[in-house]
């Protein structure tokens, strides 16, 4: 506090931002290892990596890595799996979305109002791991819910964990579950900055009330839709690690309706040891998936400069 | 005064939401009756609603495997308190210097920022860099460091607030009265931002106390005491024997009330969580929004 601003320490000198520079030097350096030196590995897609040798040493492998990788069904499988999952649930999400915001918005009880936002969001609080225990509980083969409730009406149990034709359902209904608290207050968000005098004028008018959601609520409302529509596309070709690996309990029966990209690399490097796979279609997901989300963002920029990244 | 168009929208939109909202809790409500539930009954009948028979063995169980579960406990406690406070320190001053508005390369530092948020290297490449290099495989750092301590996102949000929130003049003042720019970070910039850095840390927060994702790439048999509650109810869930191996004493697996215990279990670890949540919602919904759509 003592220190004057020296002359010489102008707003162009170096010493004069010395001192921001330090203070965002952690930040730059956490980066820096994090997201950056990763980038050199990506280079392992293209090698017989060998942990012995490590990234530099191992020798080159040309495409071999993605030749061995599309020759499995396993590639076809995840990338369908990533691709579909996602357009389905960001089509349903948008809907259940608008609807939970548009209703939560009619309530009059303040109380009522908050009490629903509250119980509706806690599902978006738990980690995975806990969700994949309460599907247990409905699912588990032995005690599950639903295994006794259909066992006793049919006679015989389901085998939830073993049958992948549950698994597209209910890794929707999850996926909707938990996160229709978060569409809500997300779309509410913008409902509540619309003009309330354009609906006072509708009701002067005569508009009834599903007229006044039909043209102002759900037109005012465009914007954000394609802009979260458009953010969403851009990561088409991410999927919920932990909704696919700790939901379906890892069960190899399920992988043909469970398996997606992100579960496929973790598996093909923990637990198969074979890199090389791994690395091929992390380096695709990367590649890809950069490509969708700068699109993406082109698209948004051009649409509403505020709302894009960058 | 309420139109009948009004309050009859409302009570469509009451008993939709009441479903929703009944909906949401149900699961958590079987799980918590799970946990209280005789465990031949819970054998026999399933998971219900209405078990026939109560009990408390699955508790019993666990407060005889207290160390394991109190170990487990503080490693989710120790990691989410390390975590959160380095990363809202970090990201806070970091924020600082972008919000500099003449600082010579602030565009580069801003795309340097922003370009984490559009490529990643991906798991493989991470993963055989903070083991192979790093070598935080089965260390508490395995747990704090990757992909946790900070991101692109939380920083551009500290940063718009404090370039709209907080008047430059304010700083010139203080400058003028021969503060550093230290101080004006402490003194100023800090107090008057505590809503967004109360807002960033909540969010790190409930991040790091939901984390199994670290604990599953970097700790395995060797690490297993650094486990915290998720990486146990993650290990459970794959492998019931995991209980059996890891209690103190020497507890056969065929004894254990498993159906039970696994549920006791997941409930001790959100419990926490159900109970300070109340508290903290109007923040967490905020914190939501602000990182979906910017500003």
């Amino acid at each position: 506090m003592e220190r004057k601003r020296k002359k010489t320490g102008g707003s162009g000198s170096f010493l004069h931002w010395l001192p921001f520079y330090l203070m965002g030097l952690p930040g730059i350096i956490y980066l820096f290892i994090n997201n950056y030196l990763p980038l050199a590995g990506l280079q392992i897609a293209f090698k017989n990596f060998n942990y012995g040798k490590g990234m530099w040493k191992s020798s080159w492998a040309g495409f071999k890595n993605f030749k061995f990788l599309f020759k499995t069904n396993d590639a076809l499988i995840m990338i369908r799996n990533t691709l579909c999952y996602n357009v389905v649930w960001i089509l349903l999400g948008m809907v259940v979305g608008v609807t939970a915001a548009i209703l939560i918005n009619e309530v009059l009880s303040k109380t009522a109002k908050k009490f629903y936002q509250t119980i509706i969001l806690l599902p978006y609080l738990m980690s995975m791991v806990v969700i994949a225990y309460l599907a247990y509980a409905y699912l588990s083969p032995t005690s599950g819910l639903f295994t006794k409730i259909i066992e006793n009406i049919t006679g015989t149990a389901p085998a939830f964990y073993q049958e992948s034709k549950w698994w597209p359902f209910i890794l929707t209904f999850i996926n909707q579950w938990r996160g229709i608290g978060f569409g809500m207050i997300l779309y509410l968000s913008s409902i509540l900055g619309i003009d309330p005098a354009y609906y006072e004028a509708a009701r002067l008018d005569g508009a009834s009330k599903w007229q006044q959601h039909k043209l102002i609520t759900i037109p005012l409302l465009k914007p954000t839709i394609i802009m979260l529509f458009i953010l969403n596309l851009g990561q088409i070709f991410r999927s919920d690690f932990g909704l696919f690996y700790q939901v379906p309990m890892n069960q190899g029966k399920l992988f043909s309706v469970t398996q997606t990209i992100d579960t496929y690399v973790y598996r093909a490097l923990l637990q198969l040891n074979d890199v090389g796979m791994s690395s091929a279609a992390s380096f695709i997901q990367s590649v890809v998936g950069f490509l969708f989300i700068v699109t993406a963002n082109k698209i948004v920029s051009k649409l509403d400069e505020n709302s894009a990244l960058f | 005064m309420k139109t009948k168009s009004q309050k009859r929208w409302s009570l469509v939109a009451n008993i939709v939401l009441s479903v929703s909202s009944f909906l949401a809790l149900m699961p958590f409500l079987l799980l918590i009756i799970a946990s209280f539930t005789d465990e031949e009954v819970a054998m026999t009948d399933g998971y219900t609603y209405f078990p026939a028979k109560w009990s408390l063995a699955a508790y019993d169980y666990i407060v005889g495997q207290a160390a394991m579960i109190g170990r487990a406990y503080g490693m989710t406690i120790i990691t989410t308190l390390i975590g959160t406070s380095a990363g809202i320190v970090i990201t806070a001053l970091f924020a600082y210097m972008l919000a500099q508005r003449k600082l010579p390369g602030r565009k580069l530092l801003n795309f340097y920022v922003v370009f984490t948020m559009l490529f990643n290297g991906g798991l493989v490449p991470t993963y055989i860099m903070y083991v192979g290099t790093f070598h935080v495989k089965n260390t508490i750092w395995g747990l704090i460091i990757p992909n946790m301590l900070i991101n692109g996102f939380m920083i551009m949000l500290v940063r718009n607030y404090f370039e709209n929130s907080i008047p430059e003049e304010l700083y010139e003042a203080a400058r003028i009265d021969g503060a550093s720019e230290y101080y004006n970070f402490f003194h100023i910039a800090l107090p008057l931002s505590v809503p967004i850095l109360a807002t960033v840390g909540l969010m790190t927060g409930i991040a790091y106390w939901n984390d199994w994702q670290n604990g599953l790439y970097y700790l395995d048999d060797k690490g297993k005491h650094l486990y915290t509650i998720q990486n146990i109810l993650n290990n459970i869930n794959t492998n019931i024997a995991f209980l059996a191996s890891n209690a103190t004493a020497g507890v056969n697996l065929a004894d254990l009330p498993t159906t039970t215990v696994r549920m006791a279990i997941a409930v001790v670890g959100i419990l926490p969580i159900l109970i300070i949540y109340p508290f903290f919602q109007k923040y967490f919904a905020k914190g939501l929004t602000m990182g979906a759509v910017k500003g």
